[in-house]
């Protein structure tokens, strides 16, 4: 979907809903390489952060935020504090905000819906979901 | 001692074998477990936006039963309970004004004080209980079973919720010594299994799966030590797709650290072996430390 959103407004929602100041990051790129799954994401923590420095809304459709489960990995090295997990949750939240689910849950088959432990469908759900 | 407990969702299902031994296991140290009344799902992840406090209300619940009871701190096992409980605590512990919005929300519950400790089991046998108790309590050292802990991401990350050094956690391999088993070492201990996206991507869990053990694996590990249902259904139950997609995969044993308790009290009735996708029992027979049941 589209997002109706200037550069400007993408970055002061993101700063606020996360707490976090988005213009500390010096493109170190230590998060990336602390991430484990940097390979299966289209930007990487690195270069979401750098998008939104750029004011770019197209973030909002990248996969990163939504396979980032806030590990905190990146987060506890980063050189300026910066909680990029909370900047993931403040992204998957504009999304969820505006009515709309990352996942379709109908075609979990019966057998892992027996099997898979409560906690991984409430976290999933609080994640990927509004 | 005794200390309030927050089992939490899973604990009463899936990981009905954690529980199980874990209050088992802290009894036959001296220390009783006793279940909080009306517990609630803590939410299992901590919201990280500043807006969303109705996120926060259901841990903050718990906390307030245990305030209830005039308990000090609420013991857990679940590594994500544990997270959750941890930081939603502290949160409204350092911002006053959360904790009077949320106060005022929930009329209907003495006020939250903001006081209770959330702290996990692992914690409570190392500060209180200490190693040398609990190589005394021992009936049946784990002499050569090579086991990996394995901490993932919510016991040490972030900081204020780590309860051991993050980037060199001992607590683990402190307790398995102990218990007189051989620690094996590896670097994916604290790396995360892929947590909740087993519900919408397995395959992506499967990944993560497989690098974990396989690495415990080569470094010479037998079997995986692990405290959160989570980890342990990705872990363990994970590893039949994993066989599918990496053909050379060998499978390995994962169970809870207090399981290997029990096994090492002799507290026959708590181990829970038989509730695993690979079974331990096989290696545990081989090596001794149970007998074989003929059927």
């Amino acid at each position: 979907m589209e997002f109706e959103i200037s550069g400007d407004e993408l970055v002061k929602k993101v700063e606020e809903l996360s707490g976090q100041n988005i213009f500390s990051c010096y493109q170190c790129g230590i998060c990336t390489g602390s991430c484990p799954f940097a390979a299966e994401m289209d930007l990487g923590p690195r270069r979401m952060i750098a998008s939104l420095i750029e004011g770019r809304a197209e973030v909002l459709q990248s996969n990163t935020p939504w396979i980032c489960a806030s590990c905190f990995q990146c987060v506890v090295r980063c050189p300026n504090d910066i909680d990029i997990a909370a900047v993931s949750e403040a992204l998957r939240q504009m999304t969820q905000r505006k009515g709309i689910d990352h996942i379709d849950l109908s075609h979990i088959p019966a057998e892992e819906r027996k099997r898979i432990p409560q906690i991984a469908f409430v976290g999933n759900f609080r994640r990927m979901t509004r | 001692m005794k200390l309030p407990f927050y089992p939490g969702c899973s604990l009463k299902a899936q990981g009905k074998n954690f529980e199980t031994s874990g209050v088992a296991a802290a009894r036959a140290l001296g220390v009783e477990l006793i279940e909080i009344e009306r517990w609630n799902c803590c939410g299992t992840v901590y919201s990280l936006t500043g807006d969303d406090l109705m996120r926060q209300v259901a841990p903050v619940r718990n906390l307030i039963r245990v305030q209830e009871i005039g308990g000090k701190r609420m013991v857990t096992l679940c590594a994500m309970c544990y997270n959750t409980e941890k930081r939603a605590g502290l949160r409204v512990r350092r911002d006053k004004e959360d904790l009077e919005k949320m106060n005022a929300f929930m009329d209907e519950e003495e006020d939250y004080r903001g006081e209770v400790d959330v702290v996990h089991l692992l914690e409570i046998l190392r500060d209180e209980i200490g190693f040398e108790r609990i190589r005394d309590r021992v009936e049946k050292p784990l002499r050569g079973l090579r086991v990996s802990p394995y901490y993932g991401c919510m016991l040490l990350r972030p900081r204020e919720a780590e309860i051991d050094d993050g980037d060199r956690p001992r607590v683990m391999e402190d307790l398995l010594r102990a218990l007189g088993a051989e620690v094996i070492d590896h670097p994916y201990k604290s790396h995360c299994c892929g947590s909740y996206h087993t519900v919408d991507d397995p395959q992506l869990v499967a990944g993560r799966a497989q690098a974990i053990l396989s690495s415990i694996t080569e470094h010479g590990g037998e079997m995986v030590a692990l405290s959160c249902p989570l980890c342990k259904y990705n872990l363990d139950d994970r590893q039949e797709l994993v066989a599918q997609i990496y053909p050379d995969f060998s499978k390995i044993p994962v169970v809870y650290f207090t399981q290997l308790m029990a096994l090492a009290f002799g507290l026959e009735d708590a181990m829970g072996f038989d509730n695993h996708y690979v079974d331990p029992r096989p290696l545990l027979e081989e090596k001794g430390f149970l007998q074989k049941i003929q059927v």
